[in-house]
Formats: structure tokens, sequence, C-alpha cells
């Protein structure tokens, strides 16, 4: 990998734009993937929020599914926010019936599983690899993790219905995914833990 | 932060359940903060370069959300038909949003007539995702829109200009829509509300600090939002596009006015075959820039809505001069 790796972030649909302010901010090269051809230009990926629904559409339509796959059996880091973390997923309830994923986490995530916006919320998240502090995490319309197989390690946990939480953040090798979305809140260190993961470093 | 400068807010209007801390049904901690500004805003930037689809019925909103949509806008009647109906124009029938909300996945938006607060209550009660404090609908208040701090749904408002824009953000709104000239089908007012509203962000940031207060005190904002905005080039909430798109490149044309995203009313439902035309729309959005692809996606759309000539309205035809 290069020392200035090209993230590119996934142009479909939802906050595109800060996304690629934080990777400016890490001194990544950025780019906007709007189709496979903009893909192979890129290291690595970002999957921003948005609507999990419109965005899977959208990349089936446009001949972007398939290559996204490829690309991820191959090995490229992806890093999923909120809709990214549902398209990451290898299997989604709760979405819907013709919704397809890139897959590649052994996972299973439940869609809109806090709710509508009106519980949308915000709320500290100690997150592994980032240090101690909290993470204060933006959830809105979340996802949560249901089941993880055995490669996946969880990062990160919100207070659940048993003492093992809600699963919010996990990686398995070169992707990982949270249900929220750090690129709404100006704190980098989930950034720079990807970008570091990207570069080989973690 | 919450913004200062809460003139213009309705009175009697009940203040905000202090505080805005509650469990959710998933959590059994209680330090969860829901309608907080950022996870306002926050969802407001998802809905950046995607489109969102008025209908009227739950199999419109299948159609909008088959064709891409990124959320739909539930009302009784398009604009097209208000104005063609005349009469009052008020918040839908419960069951009508029920029945949407039922019938798609994506985000569901709903429309209140400015400044009543009760419209609002109902809608949040229903959990639609989004309000639309409408000049579409027939004002309920000519003295004061809705405090939308006092929600934990976030709004979108409709603006003509940069001051306009910012009282709403001042009020809590946490979208900017340009009014645009709303069921005409003629896209002339929105592109004048955007390059107003532009422009205008534009001279923020030429200008010094004794100057950004006089600034503040001729666009009738805030200086704290009047300087954020000078400081950030851009305003401290999303910015889409309404009123009077009816083609994949007024959608385009407006994207590259500088709206985030686009909202369209009437142009698809009174349309000739409004599923092509929706996905069109949808293309041609988020390939703004593209003449190859929006040309492609304008082929054989069939018949646009028919469009009103501006001149042919009067005054009191005209929405966008509902709201100050």
């Amino acid at each position: 990998m290069t020392a200035r790796p090209t993230i590119g972030v996934l142009a479909l649909q939802g906050d595109v734009a800060e996304h690629v302010h934080v990777l400016e901010g890490l001194g990544t090269g950025t780019a906007k993937v709007l189709s496979a051809d903009h893909l192979d230009t890129v290291d690595a990926l970002v999957i921003p929020g948005g609507e999990s629904t419109t965005m899977s559409k959208l990349a089936v339509r446009y001949g972007l599914m398939d290559a996204l796959r490829k690309r991820v059996v191959d090995g490229m880091p992806v890093y999923g926010t909120c809709a990214g973390m549902i398209m990451l997923a290898d299997r989604v309830l709760g979405g819907t019936a013709d919704q397809e994923t890139v897959g590649g986490i052994d996972m299973t995530v439940r869609r809109n599983a806090f709710g509508r916006q009106t519980e949308s919320f915000e709320t500290g998240v100690r997150i592994d690899g980032i240090g101690q502090d909290p993470f204060d995490a933006v959830f809105i319309r979340a996802p949560w993790v249901e089941a993880v197989g055995p490669q996946v390690s969880v990062l990160g946990r919100v207070p659940g219905p048993d003492e093992a939480g809600r699963i919010v953040a996990v990686r398995q090798g070169g992707l990982m995914a949270t249900s929220f979305h750090p690129e709404l809140t100006g704190d980098a260190r989930i950034h720079r833990l990807f970008v570091d993961i990207v570069k080989g470093h973690a | 932060m919450q913004v200062s400068g809460e003139q213009g807010l309705a009175p009697n209007q009940p203040k905000k359940r202090e505080p805005t801390t509650v469990a959710t049904n998933a959590t059994n901690t209680s330090d969860n903060a829901v309608g907080t500004q950022r996870v306002k805003r926050g969802m407001a930037e998802q809905l950046k370069n995607g489109v969102i689809m008025d209908v009227v019925t739950p199999e419109q909103a299948k159609i909008a959300e088959d064709a891409g949509a990124v959320a739909v806008m539930a009302l009784e009647r398009v604009p097209a038909d208000i104005r063609k109906d005349g009469g009052v124009a008020r918040m839908s029938d419960p069951d009508m949003i029920d029945g949407i909300v039922e019938a798609v996945s994506i985000p569901v938006m709903a429309k209140v007539r400015i400044g009543h607060f009760v419209e609002a209550q109902v809608l949040e009660s229903l959990g639609v995702d989004f309000i639309d404090e409408s000049e579409v609908l027939t004002p309920a208040d000519e003295a004061y829109h809705i405090d939308k701090w006092a929600f934990t749904v976030p709004f979108v408002c409709g603006a003509t200009n940069l001051g306009e824009a910012l009282r709403r953000i001042a009020e809590g709104a946490a979208m900017i829509r340009s009014k645009g000239e709303a069921g005409t089908g003629n896209v002339v007012e929105a592109t004048r509300h955007m390059r107003s509203i532009n422009g205008e962000i534009k001279r923020l940031g030429t200008l010094d600090e004794p100057e950004l207060f006089g600034a503040a005190k001729e666009l009738r904002a805030p200086y704290e939002i009047v300087k954020e905005v000078a400081q950030l080039g851009k305003l401290p909430v999303p910015l889409f596009s309404a009123g009077g798109v009816a083609t994949p490149a007024d959608a385009a044309l407006m994207r590259q006015l500088g709206a985030q995203s686009v909202f369209v009313g009437s142009g698809i439902f009174k349309s000739g075959d409004p599923a092509k035309r929706a996905d069109a729309i949808v293309q041609a959005t988020l390939h703004y820039e593209d003449p190859a692809v929006i040309a492609r996606v304008s082929r054989g759309l069939g018949e646009a809505m028919v469009g009103i000539n501006l001149d042919d309205l009067s005054d009191s035809q005209r929405y966008a001069g509902r709201g100050w």
C-alpha cells in the first residue's frame, strides 16, 4: 500500500461530502465513486450513511454492485457507516424484499433497528482501538448488529436488553462498520483507525 | 449549540419538554439524547444527493420508492391540484399518512401549514421522519412560524432569499429548500431563489466584522448565524431546491446552481409516465454534471406536466410570498 492511499467515497446518495472532508483532514487522497470505472482508481472505500434501500437499488441499476463485491473479495478495505454497515452485511433483517448488499462481513444487521427519526439519538460509546474516551456517536434511523460470525471482532456496543448490549461497531479483516455517523461529529478517531487499516498499520 | 434569536416564534406555543433525554425501546439506559441539533441536521445530511417525491397514495409511494426516491412527501393533493381546486389546504388525513408509512421503508415526510404547531404535534405523534412547514398549504398564522426547537422531529422550511433561510434556521429548521413556485412546472422561481440565496452567501464571505453586523440587520437574522454562514461559505444545514422542477434537466440545473438535492412535487405524478420520469430525475440528480446522462434519461419520457407561465398568476396565486 502506498504511503498516501486514495480512499473513495461511494457517492450514490447520502452524506458523501462529510466523509471526504474528514479523510482530507487525515491526509489521504479522496475520490467520489459513482461508477465501476471510478472504483478502479481507489485503494479503499467508504460507504456513507444515507438510505440503504435507495443506495442498494442504485448500485444494482448502475452496475456497481458486482464491481463492489469483486473488490471486497479481492481484499479492498471498506468502512461503512449506518447505511454503509447494511451494505457490508452478509445478512439483513427488516430491509425490502429485493434489497441486495455487497456483503463481506459475516454478520446479521437489522435495518432501522433503533426506530424512526423521532427515536434517533446521540450517546457516548467506547470503541476498541481508538483510546479510552467515549466516542460521541450519532445514530440516525440506525441499524444494529444482531449476530456475528467467528471472524468478526466487535469494536463497540451500546446498552441493550441484556448485559451484552447491542453491537454497533465491528471489524472483519479490512472491513469495518459502525451503526453511527462519525463523519458528523468532527472527531476523526474512527476514520484514523480505518486509514491505519488501509495502510496496513492496524 | 442552540442558536439564539427566537424572535418571530409563537409566544403561546408550548416550550420544549426538557431535558430531551428519553430511553429508546432498544436500550435500558437514559442517557440517549434525542432530537438534538446534530441528530436533526444529521438526518437532513443523509438525504443529500437523493430525490424527495410528493405522493398522495401508498401506491404512488411505492412507485417513488422503486424509482429510487430517498424519501417521500405525503400530502393530500399535489400542489398543481391545490392550485386547481382552491380552498384551504391543510395537513393530510392521519389514515393516509399511516398508509404511506406502512407502504414504504424509506423516510416519510409530511407538510403542515405555516405556524400550525398542532398539526406538527400530530405528525410527530404519527412518527413521520421529517416535517415540511410549507407555504404550499394555506398559512395558519400570519405572524409566527413554528418554534421548531420544541420538536424532536426535524423540519424543512422554504426560503426565497438568505434572510428568510436564516430566520428559519434560527427557529430550528434542519434543512432549507428554495420555495420556487410549487405546482407550476415552471422552474424560473426556484432558479431565482437558489441564485439569490447562494449569491448572498458569497457576498457575506467578502465582509469584515463591522459589515457582518450590518448584514445581520439587513438580513433580519441573528448575527451568530450570519457570521457562521460567512465563515462556512454555505448554510449550516443542507440546502435543497423545490418548486417547479418537472424534468431531469430542471433537477440538474438546481444541482448546478448549488442545491444539494431536489424535491419534486407535481412534476412526477402529473406527467404521462410517472415511474419512468421519477427514475430519470433520480439519475439526472446524481449525474448532474454529465450532459450525456441527462440527455439519455430525457429521451422518451412522455408528456411532462403542463406548465404555468408565472405572468398568468396573480399575487394571491403565488405561494412563495407566504411566510416571511
